[in-house]
């Protein structure tokens, strides 16, 4: 619990203030462009980061060839603008396949 | 399905005011049927999203606490991914938070069609997402844009708590997930969220991958989280792009795929 729990905490009251920002600044309050472009590219940066790491690192070390395999599986499908469902399949399916191969 | 989109007229027209409850019959049937075919999509994400969290070492009370007070797709996977694959619970915050802000420009978009009273723009406040946005700033009128967003933003909270649960008890049934591949979900799916964004911006392509390098070569040495934080550095590859037409930075995100298209959450 505990930082699990101040992780959905925070995220929840930050998410609900982003979410009041309209009812009441409606008219009064417009976001810039270029801070909203900021805002985006930063999540995209965070984004691109989290996967990385989570595909190749496990702990401080590496995760092994199987699981960065199928992540690259489970990229070209959505490249291909496959269906999210078929996304999720196609990167487990992969990592599961080379593992019962034998690839850790 | 959301093509066409009109931006949203302010009309003080009184005929074209709302008043008392939404009811079905205020938008065409068209409209139903594609709010229903969001509401398919997101509940096979659901699914996944409650599967892999569990799959992925989280207590089932987390995916679907986090379901019900913070309802964001895109900004739960990251924050799962971070707090299941090491990335810390500041990393997971900071990514979720980042991802959300963009909801505040949505939130401006769609005040109009909230309701009135106080009660209403602050239930009506937690129900906003891009799908909802979407579908409100798609309608035509006043009155069927409160339709829109009432009807959407309600079937989609429905939809998607009962989908986590739904999900997270498959998870937790599943045991050795190791075997299953499921480590690579998440990785994998927040590829498929962040696609569009490296498809269309030169700029996120350059400062995604010098930090994503950032991040990974400082994981052996910096303790859980910081690497993916540094990996802000990477927006000292941005370039400044020439000056573009004036756009509504609200209007932006429907350009993409329709979620029905891609069913990629939001």
């Amino acid at each position: 619990m505990n930082a699990y729990l101040a992780c959905v905490l925070a995220l929840a009251a930050g998410t609900y203030a982003f979410r009041l920002a309209g009812p009441l600044l409606h008219g009064r309050v417009e976001l810039p462009v270029r801070v909203q472009e900021l805002l985006t590219l930063g999540a995209t940066v965070l984004l691109v980061a989290l996967l990385a790491t989570g595909a190749l690192t496990e702990g401080h070390d590496f995760a092994g060839w199987s699981r960065p395999a199928g992540v690259l599986v489970g990229g070209v499908l959505a490249w291909r603008r496959a269906p999210f469902a078929l996304v999720v399949v196609g990167a487990a399916g992969a990592t599961a396949l080379l593992r019962l191969a034998g690839l850790p | 399905m959301l093509r066409g989109m009109r931006s949203p007229h302010r009309t003080d027209d009184p005929a074209d005011r709302t008043t008392g409850f939404v009811r079905l019959s205020d938008l065409p049937s068209g409209v139903l049927r594609d709010i229903a075919l969001v509401l398919a999509a997101d509940f096979v994400v659901g699914v996944s999203f409650g599967a892999i969290a569990v799959a992925g070492g989280l207590p089932l009370w987390v995916p679907v606490t986090m379901s019900l007070l913070v309802y964001a797709g895109s900004a739960q996977f990251s924050a799962a991914a971070a707090l299941t694959g090491g990335g810390g619970a500041v990393a997971a915050a900071a990514t979720g938070l980042l991802l959300n802000s963009r909801t505040a420009a949505f939130s401006l978009a769609v005040a109009d069609s909230l309701g009135r009273t106080w009660a209403a723009r602050l239930v009506g406040a937690h129900l906003i997402t891009d799908e909802t946005a979407a579908f409100v700033m798609a309608q035509p009128d006043r009155r069927s844009r409160k339709a829109a967003f009432w009807i959407s933003g309600l079937g989609l909270f429905a939809v998607w708590n009962v989908s986590v649960l739904v999900g997270a008890l498959a998870g937790s049934a599943l045991g050795d997930t190791g075997r299953f591949g499921l480590d690579a979900a998440f990785p994998a799916v927040l590829l498929a969220l962040v696609m569009p964004a490296l498809r269309d911006s030169g700029n996120a392509r350059r400062a995604g991958a010098l930090g994503a390098v950032i991040a990974v070569a400082a994981t052996p040495v910096l303790p859980a989280g910081a690497p993916v934080l540094l990996a802000l550095l990477g927006l000292v590859a941005m370039r400044r792009r020439p000056v573009r037409p004036v756009e509504d930075p609200a209007a932006e995100p429907v350009t993409g795929p329709a979620p029905t298209s891609s069913g990629t959450p939001s």
